[in-house]
């Protein structure tokens, strides 16, 4: 069938408008089918693939703790026995996130993961991780308690020497307070964000020499099922 | 609660720090960081359950 | 074309295009469901048996009465303009030389004074203004004095403090110190009985959000240093790293605490300067990974990956046999 013909029996959607285009861009990159697989390559087989989603765990009960701890402010946890608890919760959401995706670096790094395209997976991936970094920063300064005094005082000289501690102010509790509760987990739900859809995209980055003649290619493994 | 946990948890302890020289670790850190060497080192090596196959 | 003649552009070529071999079942939703579970019976479980700590801050009025000593020494360092905050520079103040520079580098002097600090009037002589019955004739006397006068007075006083058993006010031997005694003893009056706390935070207005003044006040004593010590909450006993007790910290900070631990940096006057530089370059080399020869290819020298993949390549050999 000629490209012509095909035109004919399947008429492809004219798009003409911003939005049009957009949602042409967007079906063609990220189909259904992708967003939302119901199978996976099966060289997708290792523990090592789980702490991706260990990570996004972890930082959904990040944001869950820490819209309870705002909604009742910073002083709280230090009055009552429940906000304790979700401090504590907070704290241990965090090094859990910290945790999971450290080991999922690892296992990307190992995998060379960054072939194939996916370039801005690699990059997106180390950003969260770098601005997470920023973000578990300044909660450590809204601890409002000895930790957080210490954290301020010590902390400065670095800001200062970079030259932005004037607009970082790790002894302004207010601006602080912005930063951790605003901007920053926004920063970081973008590129999460960013990542996990990149990652969607592009799917998981095969094993490192693999080739068309390999059994899972050629059709000579019957021990999986074939697309 | 355990009588060793709650001396490791306890709020107003000094904190354990193992090290050497400019070496320094304080315990809770150390636990972290080996639990995430674990955690790759058996991700690496324990079998990973074979999905199930679609007719 | 055969495997062993395929470029490396070949094989990406393979990882560039959609896969079209053998595939498993995948359940995302039920892998989110189940990490949300196994996640959380983590978390709540460490939250419920370690908890997290929670060390009281200390105060202007608790190091007042708990090193009364201390305070006078650094009341009368802020007066002199002898204390850290005094000569920080930018972007406290205009003190030449402070700046971390690398040659003529200097971010530091970039922001310019931002946040200005006049330690002997913002911490000292103001808020002694605002008592009740404040000292007036050792602050006309403070205020009517040259800076020579005033120099000669605080730098007399703290020789004098040093001199003294425990560095205790009480114990000074007489000595030309004009009001600084007074003011001094005023200010810690003021602040064991908890006003200067407050005086310092409000800056006289009635909402505040900035600790930056009480922060480096209490940073000049050695009291609180001390108290961080003891903690091991220091910058040179990886303190960046720590948590008070044995509860985990910023533990992805190991890098950047560790540069401080090492010479050039644990002696270097512009340390912190040379680590977060170090740390920049460092973090996008790591983000660039992708295009650095060498460190991409790492992970295929040191072939971590055949055992991720254990299961492919032993199906890849037993297909082409």
């Amino acid at each position: 069938m000629s490209i012509r013909e095909e035109r004919k029996t399947e008429p492809v959607e004219e798009y003409y408008t911003w939005t049009g285009k957009a949602r042409g861009w967007l079906l063609k990159h990220l189909p259904a089918d992708k967003l939302l697989p119901q199978d996976q390559p099966s060289y997708v087989a290792s523990w090592i693939y789980v702490f991706g989603m260990g990570a996004i765990v972890s930082l959904v009960f990040i944001v869950v703790s820490g819209v309870v701890l705002s909604l009742n402010g910073p002083a709280w946890y230090h009055v009552s026995d429940f906000g304790h608890f979700v401090n504590s919760v907070h704290l241990w959401s965090v090094e859990l996130f910290f945790m999971t995706m450290v080991v999922h670096l690892w296992g990307k790094y190992w995998m060379a993961a960054w072939r194939g395209g996916r370039t801005l997976t690699w990059i997106t991936g180390m950003g969260a991780f770098l601005v997470s970094i920023v973000a578990a920063f300044t909660g450590y300064l809204l601890q409002t308690n000895f930790d957080s005094q210490w954290i301020a005082f010590e902390g400065k000289d670095a800001l200062n020497a970079s030259g932005i501690g004037a607009w970082f102010n790790v002894a302004n509790l207010g601006q602080i307070f912005g930063f951790h509760i605003v901007l920053l987990p926004l920063a970081v739900g973008a590129v999460v964000a960013l990542h996990v859809i990149l990652v969607r995209m592009h799917g998981v980055v095969p094993p490192i020499d693999a080739a068309e003649t390999d059994a899972q290619l050629s059709g000579t493994d019957r021990t999986e099922a074939t697309r | 609660m355990h009588p060793l946990i709650s001396y490791f948890a306890a709020q107003d302890s000094p904190g354990i720090y193992l090290g050497f020289g400019a070496f320094q670790i304080q315990l809770g850190n150390l636990i972290v960081i080996l639990v995430m060497i674990l955690l790759f080192v058996l991700a690496l090596f324990l079998p990973f359950p074979s999905g199930k196959k679609r007719p | 074309m055969s495997a062993p003649t395929m470029s490396r552009s070949d094989r990406d070529g393979l990882a560039r295009r959609p896969w079209r071999g053998t595939v498993r079942e995948y359940d995302l939703f039920k892998e989110l469901t189940v990490a949300l579970v196994v996640v959380g019976l983590v978390i709540v479980g460490l939250s419920a048996i370690v908890g997290s700590p929670d060390e009281p801050s200390v105060t202007l009025k608790s190091w007042a009465q708990a090193q009364p000593a201390d305070f006078v020494a650094t009341a009368t360092a802020e007066l002199g303009g002898t204390s850290e905050t005094a000569g920080y520079g930018p972007p406290y103040n205009t003190t030449a030389d402070a700046t971390q520079t690398i040659g003529a580098f200097d971010l530091q002097s970039f922001s310019g004074v931002q946040l200005p600090i006049d330690t002997a009037q913002d911490l000292v002589i103001t808020p002694l203004t605002t008592l009740n019955a404040p000292p007036s004739a050792a602050l006309d006397a403070w205020n009517a004095g040259s800076d020579t006068e005033k120099a000669d007075w605080t730098a007399a006083y703290t020789d004098a403090l040093t001199n003294a058993p425990d560095g205790d006010p009480a114990q000074v031997a007489t000595g030309d110190y004009g009001p600084v005694p007074v003011l001094t003893d005023a200010l810690l009056t003021m602040a064991s009985q908890g006003a200067l706390d407050g005086v310092l935070n409000a800056q006289e207005s009635f909402y505040n959000s900035d600790y930056t003044r009480t922060i480096l006040f209490l940073g000049d004593g050695a009291y609180f240093g001390d108290l961080a010590t003891a903690a091991h909450l220091t910058g040179d006993q990886w303190g960046m790293m720590n948590e008070t007790g044995n509860t985990p910290g910023q533990s992805w900070l190991w890098l950047f605490s560790f540069w401080y631990q090492i010479e050039p940096f644990a002696s270097a006057p512009n340390a912190d300067l040379l680590v977060v530089l170090l740390m920049l370059v460092l973090s996008v080399l790591l983000t660039l990974v992708p295009f650095i020869p060498g460190l991409r290819d790492i992970p295929r020298w040191i072939p971590i990956h055949r055992l991720i993949w254990r299961d492919y390549y032993k199906k890849r050999a037993a297909g082409r046999s």
